[in-house]
């Protein structure tokens, strides 16, 4: 209430001088419009930027087709580096299921016994160096081999077991010279058979992926810069339609912030409205995706659920389509508003 | 509240539009400002305007001397001036009473001020009713009192206007200066660019007359 009582005194003082009379209408007049205090002023800025926002999303909303277009384009330009980070991210949790960490595993001899093969595996444990060591016995190598190639059947025609037994290790220390030490080390005993590294292939993985986030970050660029564009393009078009009253505008006395302001808030809800979209067009990918996804992780017997955008991932995405939104605005507001001067 | 002193302006073009123009309009004064056609009365006005530059000589308005303002001060320096030009009338996209608000907005005022002063200005122009209408449906003589509102709602110090009877027959040419030298009555310095000496003379006002850019007469 108090509030309110402190907006309406200066206006009342400028509502006065609208009934002065005509000898006093011309000096006092300044005076009177300067006694506006500050809170006023920045309440009516703030009243301003509001109903500009309103308005510019009205203008958009009157022409729904042509706006639906550019939003599109801007969603589909926000979704494709989305999805293909969200498939980054899905292969690095994959793989971080898969692979706790690199590996080294231990064949021994086939003609070693098993309570022998036991025992070796009890020695390593007390080894300070080794983290895990987990023994698969030859019977255990088998039953995994026959559930996961389904080929068990062939097995019953063959006489015995030609699998060995295996050592399972992860070194404390996970660097490639450690473990091809370990490597050396091992391969001199005389109950292994063979040493295999098991880095090669994280190695290629981190390549792998690390190719593939400079992919998403370059294509990011790319489609950053399309919306860019294309919100830059759209405005310069809507300032191109409103010269008229650009114009005028200038002529009764707008500041270029007055008139700049509609067309970034214009490029501000181009922004947020197409991030929104982006995450709807997200989200329904995945759904898309989720069943040939679950089948697929089916068959490897894993416990790996898909992954979608995180609360975090969807404010950043929907912030950067608001900056670049804002950007391609400003950027045409700055071109083109200074050419329209009143002749 | 206006004062030229050795006012120049030559267009990139080379051209000459004013020379050495001197001449000054006290507060509360009306005069007509006339010449033959590029006599340079649009570029006058325009000066006034901050829409172009003077190439010399200095020129105050309501004692504040224009070259001397930055561009960021023009907006508030043209607030202070009610202008009725030809060639800027009013937006079709919008009614009647937003084409009025529009100064309003601008300046800032608030959502209730608005209104009563937009009703005023149209009042004043004797278009009351006509608020709701798209000014594209009025007729020539009302979109040109439209134009009148829009320039007078702010309460502005000046009234420049540009040929404003360029169009309209003598009967509502007389009308719209009528409702200039009530303003003036009313206190507001009015400086009007015309061409219709017949009507001019009908006036018994000032009269500022250039001839291919120099002032000849200052009344
Ligand atoms: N922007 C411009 N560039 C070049 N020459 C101009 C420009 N505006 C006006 N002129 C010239 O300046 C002269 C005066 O023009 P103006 O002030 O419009 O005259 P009036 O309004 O008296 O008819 C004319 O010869 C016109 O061709
Ligand atoms: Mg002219």
């Amino acid at each position: 209430m108090a509030n309110e009582r402190d907006i309406q005194r200066p206006r009342g003082a400028v509502r006065q001088e609208a009934k002065a009379t005509a000898a006093a209408a011309t000096a006092p007049r300044g005076a009177a419009r300067h006694q506006v205090t500050l809170k006023a002023k920045s309440q009516s800025w703030w009243r301003h930027n509001l109903l500009t926002a309103k308005e510019a999303l009205s203008r958009l909303l009157q022409t729904p087709l042509p706006t639906l277009m550019t939003l599109a384009v801007l969603a589909i330009a926000l979704t494709l580096p989305g999805i293909m980070y969200l498939a980054l991210k899905n292969i690095n949790a994959l793989s971080q299921q898969w692979q706790g960490g690199p590996r080294v595993s231990l064949y021994l001899q086939a003609s070693l016994p098993d309570d022998e093969a036991q025992r070796f595996s009890q020695e390593l444990l007390l080894r300070q160096d080794l983290q895990a060591v987990e023994l698969i016995s030859k019977a255990q190598g088998l039953y995994d081999f026959k559930k996961a190639s389904g080929l068990g059947d062939i097995f019953d025609y063959i006489q015995g077991n030609p699998l060995p037994a295996v050592v399972v290790l992860q070194p404390v220390d996970q660097t490639a010279e450690a473990m091809t030490r370990l490597q050396e080390e091992f391969s001199a005993l005389p109950e292994v058979a063979e040493v295999v590294l098991d880095i090669e292939w994280v190695k290629r993985l981190a390549a792998f992926v690390e190719v593939a986030n400079r992919i998403v970050v370059v294509l990011g660029g790319l489609l950053a810069l399309a919306v860019l564009l294309v919100v830059g393009n759209t405005i310069r078009l809507i300032i191109e339609n409103r010269r008229d009253e650009i114009l005028v505008a200038k002529l009764v006395g707008a500041t270029d912030a007055w008139i700049r302001r509609p067309f970034l808030y214009t490029g501000f809800w181009f922004g947020v409205l197409g991030g929104l979209m982006a995450v709807l067009l997200i989200g329904f990918s995945l759904v898309l995706i989720t069943e040939p996804v679950n089948q697929l992780i089916g068959l490897y017997q894993s416990g790996f659920v898909l992954q979608g955008l995180s609360p975090d991932e969807v404010v950043i995405l929907l912030a950067s389509g608001l900056l670049l939104g804002l950007m391609g605005a400003r950027l045409a507001v700055g071109q083109h508003l200074q050419e329209i001067e009143p002749r | 509240m206006i004062e030229f002193s050795h006012v120049s302006k030559r267009y990139p073009t080379g051209h000459d539009a004013l020379r050495d123009v001197n001449f000054s309009l006290g507060r509360g004064e009306l005069a007509f400002l006339t010449g033959h056609s590029g006599a340079g009365k649009s570029t006058l006005l325009r000066l006034i305007m901050l829409m172009e530059r003077p190439s010399s000589g200095t020129i105050q308005v309501a004692g504040q001397t224009l070259t001397q303002l930055k561009s960021a001060e023009i907006p508030f320096h043209r607030r202070r001036i009610g202008v009725v030009f030809q060639n800027h009338q009013l937006l079709f996209d919008r009614s009647v009473f937003d084409n009025i608000a529009l100064p309003l907005h601008i300046s800032g005022y608030h959502l209730d001020d608005i209104g009563k002063r937009v009703r005023a200005a149209l009042d004043k122009v004797g278009l009351l009713s006509k608020e709701k209408l798209n000014p594209v449906t009025l007729s020539t003589g009302e979109q040109q009192r439209i134009g009148i509102a829009r320039a007078i709602v702010n309460r502005p110090q000046l009234i420049l206007a540009d040929e404003p009877t360029g169009n309209l027959d003598p009967e509502l040419s007389a009308e719209i200066m009528r409702l200039f030298m009530e303003f003036n009555h009313h206190g507001t310095t009015v400086l009007i660019a015309s061409h219709d000496l017949a009507l001019i003379n009908q006036m018994d006002c000032r009269v500022l007359t250039l001839n291919q850019g120099r002032m000849t007469q200052h009344g």
